[in-house]
C-alpha cells in the first residue's frame, strides 16, 4: 500500500478486538494498531474462569493468543479506559486526559454485570461478581473448605461458578427469580433435568426466589427465608458498555446499533463483540447475542471493513453449548414454529421450524450429539426443509441429508460428478 | 495447502478409512491390537447418502474454520492450512461439535474432542485414509 500509515484504534481487550486487530491485519500490515484494555492482562479466554477455579486450566492455557502474538503482528496495548469519543476531532480520550488520534476505531467494551439495588448489600465483606480473570481469582482466594456460598443468578455464568467451585466449599446455594435454572435457554423439562444433576452434585436451588436484603452473612430472601453464607457470588445479568457510542451521539438499543459491516451510525466509529445487538439471523430479532463466536467473526469484520475492505457478517444467532457433570446441552436459535420432538436413551431433542426453515433447536442428554452442528448450518445458512431428510436427520444428523447439489456446492473439498 | 478430497462417486462404502484412520491414530504399530475387539474412534465416517451413494466425511479444515473461532479453550487451532487441536486445552464443552456444519468433530474415548489432522502428528506421514482407500475415492490434493 503507497497510503500514509493510519492509527486504528480498538478499545476493549476481549475476543472481539483480537478479532478486529487480525481482521485490519489481513490486509494493512502496517499501520498502526492500538487496543486500550483496562484489564491489566493479555486477552484470555473468558469462558475458562470457571474451569480454572475447578483445575481444568491454568492462567497460561487461557491466553487468547500465544506470547509474542502482539509483538509479531505490530498490535499495541495500552493499559486504560476509554472515557469519550470524539468524532469530529477522530480522537479517543483515555480516563487521565491522554487523547489518541485515529482514523477508525472500533468499540469492542464487552458488557458489565449489572447488579440490582439490593438493600445491605454494602455490608456483604465477601461479594464478587463472575466475568473476568481477577473475579476468579479473587473469589478463589475468599472460598475455604467449609465455605457457605450464596450466588445470585441461575444463567449461564452463575451456574458454570458454582459447578467450577463445589468440590472446594462446604455448601453452594443458587437462587434466582425465575422458576427455573437456565432459563434463557431451556424450557422447563431440559431446565429440571440439568437442575436434577447440578443437584446430584451438591448445589441446592431456591428458584422463583431472590435476595430482598443481606446482612453482613445473611440474605433475606423475598420469600421469606434466610441463607446464611460466607461468600456472595453476584451473577444476576450483564448489560452490554454502550456509553462511549450513546454519549458521542450514536445511537444504541441494549446494545451499539451496528449494521452487517459493524458500522454504527457513527463516521469511522465500529463495533463488535458483547457490546453490540444485530439482527439474529434465526428470526429473533435485532438482539444482543453475546457470545465468543458473533464476537470473533464480527471482530474480524470490523477489522477488514476499517482496513479499507468490504467484508460482511450477517448470520449471527444465539447458539450455547453447555454441560454441567456430564449432561450436555446444545442450543441454538429462536424457539418460535411449530415443535418437533425427538427422544432417545436419556436424550431429547426438540426442534422450531417456522415458514419451512428451522429457526432453533434444543439438545440435552448424556451425549456428545456429535453432528448437532449441521442443525446450527440449517439456521445460520438459512436452508429449506424440504431440500433435506429432516425427518431423519433429527435422530441423526449428518452430511447425508443434504442433497447431492448442496454438498457439491457448499463442501470445501468435495466431488461428486 | 493440501486437503483430503472426498469423491463420491469411487467410494465403495467399504469402511477402510475409518479402520486406518482409528489405527494411524492409535499410537500402536500392530494393527490388531490396536483395533480388535476394542470400540473404534475414527475421523472419518464413511455416510450412506441413498440410491447407493456413499462417501466419508472428514474435517474440511475450513479457509474461515467457524470451529477455531468458536473454541473456548484455544484448544482448536488453524496453523498452516490445517485445523488442529491440543487435547491437553480441551474442556469438553462441545462447542465446535455445535457449530461444524459438516459433523466432523466427535468424543475421544477421554471425554475431549478429536477430529481429523491429515495425520500430520501421528507419524504417518500422508493421510491414512487417503492411502488405504482401494478406489480413489478419497485423494489429498492442493
Amino acid at each position: 500500500m503507497l497510503d500514509m500509515k493510519k492509527t486504528y484504534v480498538i478499545i476493549g481487550g476481549g475476543v472481539a478486538a483480537v478479532g478486529c486487530a487480525e481482521g485490519i491485519r489481513t490486509t494493512d500490515k502496517s499501520s498502526r494498531v492500538v487496543i486500550i484494555a483496562d484489564e491489566g492482562r493479555a486477552p484470555y479466554f473468558r469462558p475458562l474462569i470457571s474451569y480454572y477455579l475447578e483445575g481444568k486450566t491454568d492462567l497460561d492455557r487461557m491466553r487468547y493468543r500465544p506470547e509474542g502474538f502482539y509483538s509479531e503482528n505490530g498490535i499495541e496495548f495500552i493499559n486504560g479506559k476509554a472515557t469519550a469519543i470524539d468524532v469530529k476531532a477522530h480522537t479517543v480520550t483515555l480516563d487521565g486526559g491522554r487523547k489518541i488520534k485515529y482514523d477508525a476505531v472500533c468499540v469492542a467494551a464487552g458488557s458489565s454485570p449489572f447488579v440490582p439495588p439490593m438493600e445491605g448489600l454494602d455490608k456483604v465483606e465477601k461479594k464478587f461478581g463472575f466475568m473476568t480473570e481477577d473475579d476468579a481469582l479473587s473469589l478463589g482466594d475468599a472460598l475455604f473448605p467449609d465455605c457457605r456460598v450464596l450466588i445470585v443468578g441461575a444463567g449461564l455464568i452463575g451456574l458454570k461458578c458454582a459447578e467450577g467451585i463445589v468440590s472446594r466449599c462446604g455448601s453452594v446455594t443458587v437462587c434466582d427469580l425465575a422458576p427455573r435454572v437456565l432459563s434463557s435457554i431451556l424450557d422447563g423439562e431440559a431446565a429440571s433435568l440439568m437442575q436434577a444433576r447440578l443437584e446430584e452434585h451438591g448445589i441446592k436451588f431456591l428458584l422463583s426466589d431472590t435476595a430482598a436484603s443481606f446482612g453482613p452473612h445473611t440474605a433475606f430472601m423475598k420469600s421469606g427465608k434466610t441463607v446464611d453464607f460466607d461468600v456472595l457470588v453476584l451473577a444476576v445479568g450483564v448489560r452490554a458498555n454502550v456509553s462511549l457510542v450513546k454519549d458521542a451521539g450514536g445511537s444504541v438499543g441494549r446494545g451499539i446499533t451496528v449494521d452487517c459491516r459493524m458500522k454504527t451510525s457513527l463516521p469511522d466509529v465500529y463495533a463488535a463483540g458483547d457490546c453490540t445487538e444485530t439482527e439474529d439471523a434465526s428470526g429473533g430479532g435485532v438482539r444482543v447475542m453475546a457470545i465468543m463466536p458473533n464476537a470473533a467473526f464480527g471482530g474480524r469484520c470490523a477489522g477488514a471493513n476499517m482496513a479499507g475492505g468490504d467484508a460482511v457478517f450477517d448470520c449471527a444467532i444465539p447458539m450455547n453449548a453447555i454441560g454441567f457433570f456430564g449432561l450436555h446441552a446444545l442450543t441454538a436459535g429462536t424457539y418460535e414454529g411449530e415443535l418437533h420432538e425427538a427422544r432417545g436413551d436419556g436424550t431429547l431433542r426438540r426442534f422450531y421450524v417456522k415458514d419451512g426453515y428451522l429457526s432453533g433447536f434444543m439438545l440435552i442428554g448424556d451425549d456428545e450429539f456429535t453432528g448437532a452442528g449441521i442443525y446450527t448450518s440449517l439456521i445460520r445458512n438459512r436452508i429449506p426443509l424440504d431440500t433435506l431428510d429432516f425427518e431423519t436427520l433429527m435422530q441423526a444428523p449428518s452430511v447425508a441429508s443434504f442433497s447431492p447439489g448442496y454438498r457439491s456446492l457448499n463442501i470445501e473439498g468435495w466431488k461428486n460428478a | 495447502m493440501k486437503r483430503v478430497v472426498v469423491n463420491e462417486k469411487w467410494c465403495l462404502g467399504c469402511h477402510l478409512c475409518e479402520y486406518n484412520c482409528a489405527f494411524a491414530n492409535s499410537g500402536l504399530k500392530d494393527m490388531a491390537k490396536a483395533l480388535k475387539g476394542k470400540p473404534l474412534f475414527p475421523r472419518i465416517r464413511v455416510l450412506d447418502g441413498g440410491d447407493g451413494i456413499t462417501f466419508a466425511v472428514s474435517c474440511r479444515h475450513c479457509t474461515d474454520p467457524i470451529c477455531v473461532r468458536s473454541c473456548i479453550s484455544g484448544a482448536l487451532a488453524f496453523r498452516d492450512g490445517a485445523v488442529t487441536i491440543d487435547k491437553e486445552r480441551c474442556v469438553g464443552c462441545f462447542t465446535c461439535i455445535l457449530v461444524c456444519p459438516y459433523g466432523a468433530i466427535s468424543r475421544d474415548a477421554d471425554g475431549a474432542v478429536q477430529k481429523c489432522e491429515l495425520c500430520l502428528k501421528n507419524g504417518t506421514g500422508a493421510p491414512a485414509c487417503v492411502r488405504g482407500c482401494p478406489n480413489g475415492a478419497l485423494t489429498y490434493e492442493e
